[in-house]
Protein backbone atom coordinates (compact mmCIF):
# COMPACT_ATOMS: atom_id res chain seq x y z
CA UNK A 1 0.00 0.00 0.00
CA UNK A 2 0.88 3.68 -0.62
CA UNK A 3 2.36 5.79 1.88
CA UNK A 4 1.40 8.89 0.37
CA UNK A 5 -1.78 10.12 -1.40
CA UNK A 6 -0.69 12.72 -3.99
CA UNK A 7 -4.53 13.39 -4.70
CA UNK A 8 -4.66 14.75 -1.24
CA UNK A 9 -4.64 18.64 -0.86
CA UNK A 10 -4.01 20.83 2.20
CA UNK A 11 -7.53 22.23 3.96
CA UNK A 12 -7.57 25.47 5.06
CA UNK A 13 -9.00 28.06 6.85
CA UNK A 14 -8.72 32.33 6.74
CA UNK A 15 -9.78 35.59 8.15
CA UNK A 16 -9.42 38.91 7.75
CA UNK A 17 -7.99 40.18 11.02
CA UNK A 18 -9.11 43.65 10.97
CA UNK A 19 -13.01 42.89 10.61
CA UNK A 20 -14.84 42.68 13.72
CA UNK A 21 -18.36 40.81 13.60
CA UNK A 22 -19.77 42.17 16.66
CA UNK A 23 -19.61 45.20 14.80
CA UNK A 24 -21.80 43.71 11.87
CA UNK A 25 -25.34 44.72 11.09
CA UNK A 26 -25.81 41.79 8.18
CA UNK A 27 -23.54 38.63 9.35
CA UNK A 28 -24.25 35.69 6.29
CA UNK A 29 -23.08 32.95 5.77
CA UNK A 30 -22.68 30.86 2.25
CA UNK A 31 -21.59 27.19 2.20
CA UNK A 32 -20.74 25.26 -0.70
CA UNK A 33 -20.67 21.31 -0.68
CA UNK A 34 -19.30 20.38 -3.67
CA UNK A 35 -18.43 16.31 -4.80
CA UNK A 36 -14.77 16.90 -4.18
CA UNK A 37 -14.24 20.03 -1.73
CA UNK A 38 -16.71 21.95 0.33
CA UNK A 39 -16.16 25.71 1.22
CA UNK A 40 -18.14 28.00 3.88
CA UNK A 41 -17.93 31.75 3.34
CA UNK A 42 -18.88 34.32 6.16
CA UNK A 43 -19.62 38.25 4.93
CA UNK A 44 -20.17 41.04 7.57
CA UNK A 45 -21.96 43.47 5.41
CA UNK A 46 -21.44 42.02 2.30
CA UNK A 47 -17.61 42.06 2.76
CA UNK A 48 -15.19 39.07 3.20
CA UNK A 49 -14.54 38.09 6.66
CA UNK A 50 -13.77 34.03 7.22
CA UNK A 51 -13.55 31.21 5.29
CA UNK A 52 -12.44 27.68 4.64
CA UNK A 53 -11.96 25.19 2.35
CA UNK A 54 -12.14 21.44 3.35
CA UNK A 55 -12.32 17.79 1.64
CA UNK A 56 -16.43 16.85 1.13
CA UNK A 57 -16.61 13.86 3.04
CA UNK A 58 -19.57 10.85 1.96
CA UNK A 59 -22.49 12.78 3.85
CA UNK A 60 -23.36 16.64 3.27
CA UNK A 61 -24.50 17.84 6.25
CA UNK A 62 -21.31 16.59 7.99
CA UNK A 63 -19.29 18.39 5.50
CA UNK A 64 -21.36 21.30 5.77
CA UNK A 65 -20.79 21.87 9.11
CA UNK A 66 -17.03 20.80 9.35
CA UNK A 67 -16.82 23.51 6.78
CA UNK A 68 -18.43 26.29 8.82
CA UNK A 69 -17.03 25.01 11.72
CA UNK A 70 -13.89 25.21 10.16
CA UNK A 71 -14.82 28.80 8.92
CA UNK A 72 -16.42 29.96 12.08
CA UNK A 73 -12.91 28.62 14.60
CA UNK A 74 -11.14 31.14 17.07
CA UNK A 75 -13.85 33.87 15.17
CA UNK A 76 -15.83 33.31 18.40
CA UNK A 77 -18.77 33.59 16.17
CA UNK A 78 -21.82 31.05 16.71
CA UNK A 79 -24.23 29.77 14.21
CA UNK A 80 -26.81 31.80 15.73
CA UNK A 81 -25.19 34.93 15.68
CA UNK A 82 -25.58 34.25 11.44
CA UNK A 83 -28.39 35.97 10.00
CA UNK A 84 -28.72 34.05 6.95
CA UNK A 85 -27.64 30.93 5.35
CA UNK A 86 -27.97 29.77 1.55
CA UNK A 87 -26.55 26.35 0.35
CA UNK A 88 -24.84 26.01 -2.99
CA UNK A 89 -22.87 23.12 -4.64
CA UNK A 90 -24.10 19.37 -5.38
CA UNK A 91 -24.87 18.43 -1.43
CA UNK A 92 -26.75 21.90 -1.56
CA UNK A 93 -30.55 20.55 -1.06
CA UNK A 94 -28.94 18.39 2.21
CA UNK A 95 -27.80 21.45 4.16
CA UNK A 96 -29.57 21.49 7.48
CA UNK A 97 -28.50 25.08 8.70
CA UNK A 98 -29.11 26.56 5.14
CA UNK A 99 -32.17 28.99 4.63
CA UNK A 100 -32.58 28.56 1.40
CA UNK A 101 -30.93 26.69 -1.53
CA UNK A 102 -29.41 28.49 -5.06
CA UNK A 103 -27.35 26.72 -7.71
CA UNK A 104 -23.69 26.71 -8.00
CA UNK A 105 -24.02 28.54 -11.27
CA UNK A 106 -26.35 31.52 -10.26
CA UNK A 107 -23.52 31.86 -7.04
CA UNK A 108 -20.36 31.70 -9.39
CA UNK A 109 -21.59 34.16 -11.26
CA UNK A 110 -22.10 36.33 -8.39
CA UNK A 111 -18.80 35.32 -6.77
CA UNK A 112 -17.02 35.96 -9.79
CA UNK A 113 -18.51 39.21 -10.25
CA UNK A 114 -17.48 39.95 -6.97
CA UNK A 115 -13.96 39.30 -7.02
CA UNK A 116 -13.09 40.10 -10.31
CA UNK A 117 -15.46 43.33 -10.32
CA UNK A 118 -18.70 44.15 -12.82
CA UNK A 119 -16.58 43.75 -16.08
CA UNK A 120 -16.54 39.98 -16.09
CA UNK A 121 -18.18 38.44 -18.65
CA UNK A 122 -17.15 35.06 -19.06
CA UNK A 123 -16.19 32.70 -16.14
CA UNK A 124 -14.99 28.84 -15.86
CA UNK A 125 -15.55 27.02 -12.95
CA UNK A 126 -13.19 24.07 -13.09
CA UNK A 127 -14.72 21.98 -10.16
CA UNK A 128 -14.36 18.58 -9.01
CA UNK A 129 -16.52 16.47 -11.09
CA UNK A 130 -17.90 19.05 -13.41
CA UNK A 131 -16.97 22.04 -15.60
CA UNK A 132 -19.63 25.02 -15.85
CA UNK A 133 -19.00 27.61 -18.55
CA UNK A 134 -21.04 31.04 -17.67
CA UNK A 135 -21.67 34.53 -19.06
CA UNK A 136 -22.78 36.96 -16.52
CA UNK A 137 -24.06 40.75 -17.09
CA UNK A 138 -21.94 43.69 -15.13
CA UNK A 139 -24.11 42.50 -12.08
CA UNK A 140 -22.99 39.24 -11.59
CA UNK A 141 -26.70 38.07 -12.98
CA UNK A 142 -26.11 35.04 -15.32
CA UNK A 143 -27.24 35.10 -19.07
CA UNK A 144 -25.92 31.89 -20.30
CA UNK A 145 -24.77 29.00 -18.62
CA UNK A 146 -23.34 25.04 -19.91
CA UNK A 147 -22.32 22.68 -17.47
CA UNK A 148 -20.75 19.20 -18.51
CA UNK A 149 -20.97 16.96 -15.97
CA UNK A 150 -21.41 13.66 -17.88
CA UNK A 151 -17.24 12.59 -17.30
CA UNK A 152 -14.48 13.71 -15.07
CA UNK A 153 -12.68 14.37 -17.81
CA UNK A 154 -11.74 18.36 -17.28
CA UNK A 155 -12.68 18.17 -13.72
CA UNK A 156 -10.25 18.29 -10.56
CA UNK A 157 -11.17 14.90 -9.78
CA UNK A 158 -9.37 13.62 -13.35
CA UNK A 159 -6.20 15.55 -12.20
CA UNK A 160 -6.42 13.83 -8.97
CA UNK A 161 -6.84 10.61 -10.62
CA UNK A 162 -3.43 11.68 -12.79
CA UNK A 163 -1.22 12.69 -9.76
CA UNK A 164 -1.82 9.52 -7.44
CA UNK A 165 -0.83 7.84 -10.71
CA UNK A 166 1.87 9.60 -11.62
CA UNK A 167 2.97 10.22 -7.55
CA UNK A 168 3.12 14.15 -8.18
CA UNK A 169 1.20 16.16 -5.02
CA UNK A 170 -1.48 18.03 -6.95
CA UNK A 171 -0.21 21.06 -5.82
CA UNK A 172 2.97 21.16 -8.33
CA UNK A 173 1.20 19.70 -11.17
CA UNK A 174 0.86 23.14 -13.01
CA UNK A 175 4.70 23.86 -11.96
CA UNK A 176 5.81 21.55 -13.44
CA UNK A 177 3.54 21.12 -17.12
CA UNK A 178 4.97 23.86 -17.47
CA UNK A 179 8.73 23.01 -17.76
CA UNK A 180 8.94 20.89 -20.72
CA UNK A 181 9.85 22.95 -23.84
CA UNK A 182 7.93 21.55 -26.44
CA UNK A 183 4.46 21.49 -27.42
CA UNK A 184 3.37 18.40 -26.07
CA UNK A 185 -0.08 16.54 -27.85
CA UNK A 186 -2.86 16.15 -25.45
CA UNK A 187 -3.72 12.38 -24.38
CA UNK A 188 -8.00 11.22 -24.26
CA UNK A 189 -9.96 14.13 -23.87
CA UNK A 190 -13.60 12.70 -23.21
CA UNK A 191 -12.48 10.05 -20.93
CA UNK A 192 -10.23 10.33 -17.69
CA UNK A 193 -9.81 6.66 -17.82
CA UNK A 194 -8.52 6.89 -21.46
CA UNK A 195 -6.42 9.37 -20.31
CA UNK A 196 -4.98 7.39 -17.05
CA UNK A 197 -3.68 4.37 -19.67
CA UNK A 198 -2.71 6.91 -22.46
CA UNK A 199 -0.88 8.11 -19.74
CA UNK A 200 0.44 4.71 -18.90
CA UNK A 201 1.71 3.74 -22.04
CA UNK A 202 3.37 7.37 -22.66
CA UNK A 203 5.35 6.55 -19.46
CA UNK A 204 6.81 3.05 -20.60
CA UNK A 205 7.00 4.72 -23.50
CA UNK A 206 9.89 6.40 -22.05
CA UNK A 207 8.11 10.09 -21.41
CA UNK A 208 9.11 12.07 -18.56
CA UNK A 209 6.27 12.79 -15.87
CA UNK A 210 6.51 16.15 -16.67
CA UNK A 211 5.72 15.45 -20.08
CA UNK A 212 3.13 13.35 -19.46
CA UNK A 213 1.64 16.04 -17.13
CA UNK A 214 1.77 18.42 -19.74
CA UNK A 215 -0.04 16.07 -22.21
CA UNK A 216 -2.85 16.19 -19.70
CA UNK A 217 -3.42 19.45 -18.99
CA UNK A 218 -3.31 20.02 -22.24
CA UNK A 219 -6.31 17.34 -22.97
CA UNK A 220 -8.19 18.87 -20.00
CA UNK A 221 -7.12 22.74 -21.61
CA UNK A 222 -8.97 21.60 -24.94
CA UNK A 223 -11.78 19.92 -22.99
CA UNK A 224 -13.37 23.03 -21.51
CA UNK A 225 -12.09 25.03 -24.51
CA UNK A 226 -15.05 23.38 -26.29
CA UNK A 227 -17.23 24.01 -23.57
CA UNK A 228 -16.65 27.92 -23.88
CA UNK A 229 -16.94 28.24 -27.20
CA UNK A 230 -20.23 26.83 -26.77
CA UNK A 231 -21.28 30.10 -24.89
CA UNK A 232 -18.57 32.15 -26.93
CA UNK A 233 -16.13 33.95 -24.52
CA UNK A 234 -16.09 37.84 -24.31
CA UNK A 235 -13.85 39.78 -22.01
CA UNK A 236 -13.46 39.79 -18.95
CA UNK A 237 -12.47 35.90 -18.72
CA UNK A 238 -12.28 34.58 -14.97
CA UNK A 239 -11.80 30.86 -13.56
CA UNK A 240 -13.05 30.00 -10.59
CA UNK A 241 -12.55 26.61 -9.13
CA UNK A 242 -9.94 24.31 -7.81
CA UNK A 243 -7.99 23.82 -11.29
CA UNK A 244 -8.09 27.98 -11.55
CA UNK A 245 -4.70 27.05 -9.07
CA UNK A 246 -3.34 25.06 -11.78
CA UNK A 247 -1.00 27.30 -13.97
CA UNK A 248 -0.45 24.55 -16.38
CA UNK A 249 -3.87 24.51 -16.98
CA UNK A 250 -4.44 28.03 -17.18
CA UNK A 251 -1.97 29.09 -19.14
CA UNK A 252 -3.13 26.45 -21.85
CA UNK A 253 -6.85 27.76 -21.70
CA UNK A 254 -5.21 31.25 -22.17
CA UNK A 255 -2.88 30.05 -25.29
CA UNK A 256 -6.18 28.09 -27.18
CA UNK A 257 -8.28 31.10 -26.64
CA UNK A 258 -6.02 34.30 -26.98
CA UNK A 259 -7.26 35.66 -23.91
CA UNK A 260 -5.43 36.60 -20.65
CA UNK A 261 -7.64 35.22 -17.73
CA UNK A 262 -8.25 38.28 -15.04
CA UNK A 263 -5.52 38.19 -12.00
CA UNK A 264 -7.36 37.88 -8.32
CA UNK A 265 -5.85 38.49 -4.95
CA UNK A 266 -9.27 36.34 -3.93
CA UNK A 267 -8.75 32.15 -3.57
CA UNK A 268 -10.24 30.98 -6.72
CA UNK A 269 -11.82 27.73 -4.78
CA UNK A 270 -14.12 30.25 -2.61
CA UNK A 271 -15.87 31.75 -5.52
CA UNK A 272 -19.14 29.29 -5.19
CA UNK A 273 -19.53 29.88 -1.62
CA UNK A 274 -18.78 33.43 -1.59
CA UNK A 275 -21.57 34.20 -4.20
CA UNK A 276 -24.19 32.07 -2.00
CA UNK A 277 -23.07 34.49 1.36
CA UNK A 278 -23.69 37.60 -1.08
CA UNK A 279 -27.40 36.50 -1.66
CA UNK A 280 -27.69 35.81 1.66
CA UNK A 281 -26.76 39.59 2.50
CA UNK A 282 -29.21 40.64 -0.48
CA UNK A 283 -31.73 38.64 1.19
CA UNK A 284 -31.46 39.62 4.61
CA UNK A 285 -31.25 43.62 2.94
CA UNK A 286 -34.26 42.47 0.97
CA UNK A 287 -36.37 41.54 4.01
CA UNK A 288 -35.05 44.06 6.45
CA UNK A 289 -36.47 46.98 4.05
CA UNK A 290 -39.12 45.15 3.47
CA UNK A 291 -40.06 45.01 7.11
CA UNK B 1 -30.95 33.53 -19.70
CA UNK B 2 -29.66 30.92 -21.79
CA UNK B 3 -30.03 27.62 -20.12
CA UNK B 4 -28.26 24.80 -21.41
CA UNK B 5 -28.99 21.23 -20.36
CA UNK B 6 -27.09 18.29 -21.43
CA UNK B 7 -23.30 17.55 -22.30
CA UNK B 8 -20.67 16.73 -24.38
CA UNK B 9 -18.84 13.48 -24.85
CA UNK B 10 -16.74 11.61 -27.13
CA UNK B 11 -20.17 11.03 -29.40
CA UNK B 12 -20.81 14.79 -30.14
CA UNK B 13 -22.49 17.71 -28.39
CA UNK B 14 -26.24 17.15 -26.89
CA UNK B 15 -27.84 20.38 -25.46
CA UNK B 16 -31.61 21.28 -24.98
CA UNK B 17 -31.16 25.02 -24.57
CA UNK B 18 -34.38 27.24 -23.06
CA UNK B 19 -34.33 30.87 -23.04
CA UNK B 20 -35.42 31.38 -19.76
CA UNK B 21 -36.54 35.54 -20.61
CA UNK B 22 -39.52 34.15 -22.96
CA UNK B 23 -40.34 30.67 -21.33
CA UNK B 24 -40.94 32.84 -18.26
CA UNK B 25 -43.47 35.21 -19.93
CA UNK B 26 -45.01 32.42 -21.00
CA UNK B 27 -47.79 31.39 -18.97
CA UNK B 28 -49.19 27.90 -20.38
CA UNK B 29 -45.84 26.03 -20.45
CA UNK B 30 -47.28 23.61 -22.98
CA UNK B 31 -43.91 22.29 -23.67
CA UNK B 32 -44.49 20.11 -20.28
CA UNK B 33 -47.70 18.46 -22.08
CA UNK B 34 -46.20 17.99 -25.44
CA UNK B 35 -42.83 16.15 -24.93
CA UNK B 36 -44.20 12.09 -24.73
CA UNK B 37 -41.03 11.18 -22.58
CA UNK B 38 -42.15 14.08 -19.85
CA UNK B 39 -38.65 15.43 -19.83
CA UNK B 40 -39.89 19.17 -18.73
CA UNK B 41 -40.52 20.49 -15.35
CA UNK B 42 -41.87 23.36 -13.91
CA UNK B 43 -39.27 24.99 -11.42
CA UNK B 44 -38.58 28.13 -9.74
CA UNK B 45 -35.52 29.57 -10.56
CA UNK B 46 -32.21 31.31 -8.96
CA UNK B 47 -33.99 34.85 -9.88
CA UNK B 48 -37.50 33.56 -8.34
CA UNK B 49 -39.16 33.12 -12.44
CA UNK B 50 -41.32 30.31 -12.86
CA UNK B 51 -39.81 28.35 -15.90
CA UNK B 52 -39.27 25.19 -17.21
CA UNK B 53 -36.13 22.85 -17.31
CA UNK B 54 -35.08 19.22 -18.34
CA UNK B 55 -35.30 17.24 -15.06
CA UNK B 56 -32.29 16.22 -13.57
CA UNK B 57 -32.31 12.35 -14.48
CA UNK B 58 -32.99 12.92 -18.26
CA UNK B 59 -30.20 15.56 -18.32
CA UNK B 60 -27.16 12.75 -18.63
CA UNK B 61 -29.17 11.28 -21.15
CA UNK B 62 -31.33 13.71 -23.47
CA UNK B 63 -29.25 12.22 -26.87
CA UNK B 64 -30.96 8.54 -26.14
CA UNK B 65 -34.16 10.28 -24.67
CA UNK B 66 -34.78 12.68 -27.68
CA UNK B 67 -33.95 9.82 -30.07
CA UNK B 68 -37.97 8.99 -30.52
CA UNK B 69 -38.84 12.12 -32.03
CA UNK B 70 -35.46 12.35 -33.62
CA UNK B 71 -35.52 9.30 -36.21
CA UNK B 72 -32.58 8.43 -38.25
CA UNK B 73 -34.25 9.33 -41.40
CA UNK B 74 -34.04 13.28 -40.15
CA UNK B 75 -36.59 15.48 -38.34
CA UNK B 76 -39.12 18.08 -39.33
CA UNK B 77 -40.25 19.23 -36.45
CA UNK B 78 -40.08 18.67 -32.51
CA UNK B 79 -43.18 18.41 -30.39
CA UNK B 80 -41.48 20.64 -27.81
CA UNK B 81 -40.27 23.31 -30.28
CA UNK B 82 -43.50 22.63 -32.26
CA UNK B 83 -45.80 23.47 -28.56
CA UNK B 84 -43.34 26.06 -27.23
CA UNK B 85 -44.74 29.20 -29.11
CA UNK B 86 -42.63 32.04 -27.43
CA UNK B 87 -40.03 30.08 -29.30
CA UNK B 88 -37.78 29.47 -26.31
CA UNK B 89 -36.33 25.81 -27.11
CA UNK B 90 -33.58 24.60 -29.58
CA UNK B 91 -31.85 21.80 -29.79
CA UNK B 92 -28.20 21.41 -30.24
CA UNK B 93 -28.44 18.31 -32.57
Amino acid sequence: MRDREFWRWKEYNWRNPDMDWRKAEIIAAGIDVGSVSSQAVIMLDGELYAYSSIRTGSNSPDSAKKAMDRAIEGTGLTMDNIHYIVGTGYGRVNIPFANRAITEIACHARGANYMGGPKVRTILDMGGQDCKAIKCDEKGKVINFLMNDKCAAGTGRGMEVIADLLAVPIEEIGQRSLEVDEDVPAVSNVCVVFAKSEAMALMKEGWSKNKVLAAYCQAMAERVVTLLERVTVEREFFITGGIAKNIGVVKRIEKLLGIEAMKTDYDSQIAGALGAALFATAIVKKERSAA
Amino acid sequence: MIANYGYMDGSGEFFISIDTDKCAACKDKPCIQACPKGMFEKIIDDYDDEVVAIKEIYRKSIKYECAPCKPAKGWISLPCIEACYPKAITHSW
